[in-house]
């Protein structure tokens, strides 16, 4: 680290958590970011900014006036602009040091799975289930690390799903996949800080991850509601069923 | 006696967080006490019944049908996708 970096990442070099050695785990990490709407805006701010040496951003949309009321890294003027464009605009001027790659595109199938088999991390900021359900069978079968997290309305739900674990849960033994009707922000509304509120938490179980301090969400469900600023915390073990992550037990 | 809690956008759709049954007013099983309470309306059906509502038994994540004992705490909760 030079003198910049030192001074940059100070205040975080200074918690006996993460120290010179969890700052250079972090430089040295590549985070892989699928959606960058309410909860992938926050989170690749923090990760951006706690100085994650490489970052893939992952959108397929442009922005919308829609998402300016809780899609911080965007602005009125980048309305029409690919997200993840824009994201990595924002990022880079909040922090020149971080490697960005940009994907304006659905990953799916292989390619989801070579940009999966790269990352340290990987955050799942998507809307949909088909998203969320191709995302963890790719990380189950890469064996990397899945910082999970959705919202809607006044409700959230974060979970890691860390297959480096033994008997860990995977996203499959959570949600059946018969499970296939999504709600979406569009149609039932959701308050900016319900999800930056969960997608500052995925940066923060990332940052833990990559450095390995703490106790992660592996094995837990935060369930977290708004309207009574109530957190609950479910236990999570792997079904022995599960088509996913099951049979390789 | 159990406890059958409600989160999140339930506690608004069923306007209930809470219920408290005594041995005899509640099933021997977790998918026998679904149906009972999906006969509390239409509201009650639409969450017991649906495949994406999430139960969690005594702060344990379940999607196995089990035996419901004295003193157990299920909680029902909704799918979150969003994002």
């Amino acid at each position: 680290m030079n003198d910049e970096q030192l001074l940059r990442y100070s205040r975080q070099i200074m918690l006996p958590q993460i120290d010179i050695e969890g700052q250079e785990r972090l430089l040295e990490a590549r985070v892989l970011i699928l959606g960058l709407g309410g909860l992938g805006c926050p989170a690749a701010q923090y990760l951006a900014a706690a100085g994650v040496g490489q970052m893939v951003l992952v959108d397929p949309d442009t922005v919308d006036t829609t998402n300016l009321q809780r899609q911080l890294l965007y602005s009125s003027l980048d309305q029409g602009t690919p997200k993840a464009e824009a994201a990595k605009n924002r990022l880079s001027a909040i922090n020149g040091g971080v490697e960005f790659e940009v994907v304006e595109d659905r990953l799916e199938g292989e390619a989801l799975f070579e940009q999966v088999s790269k990352a340290t991390v990987v955050l799942d900021c998507t809307d949909n289930f088909s998203s969320r359900f191709a995302i963890n069978a790719a990380c189950v079968r890469a064996g990397v690390p899945l910082v999970s997290g959705a919202a809607i309305r006044l409700n959230g739900q974060l979970s890691v799903y860390d297959r480096r674990q033994p008997d860990a849960p995977c996203y499959r033994c959570l949600y059946d996949e018969q499970s296939n009707e999504s709600l979406s922000c569009s149609e039932s509304g959701v308050l900016g800080p319900v999800v930056g509120t969960i997608g500052t938490m995925q940066a923060l179980e990332t940052i833990k991850l990559i450095t390995g301090f703490g106790k992660t969400l592996h094995g837990r469900l935060m369930i977290f509601d708004a309207m009574t600023m109530e957190w609950q915390k479910m236990g999570l073990q792997a079904d022995p069923d599960c088509p996913v992550c099951g049979h390789d037990r | 006696m159990i406890k059958v809690l409600f989160f999140a956008s339930f506690r608004e759709q069923l306007n209930c967080e809470q219920l408290s049954l005594e041995e005899g007013e509640y099933s021997a099983l977790l998918s026998e006490l679904k149906r009972q309470l999906a006969e509390k309306g239409d509201a009650w059906r639409e969450v017991m019944m649906s495949d994406r509502t999430l139960v969690a038994i005594n702060q344990n994540m379940t999607r196995q049908d089990v035996t419901l004992r004295s003193g157990d705490e299920v909680a029902f909760f909704p799918p979150v996708t969003g994002g």
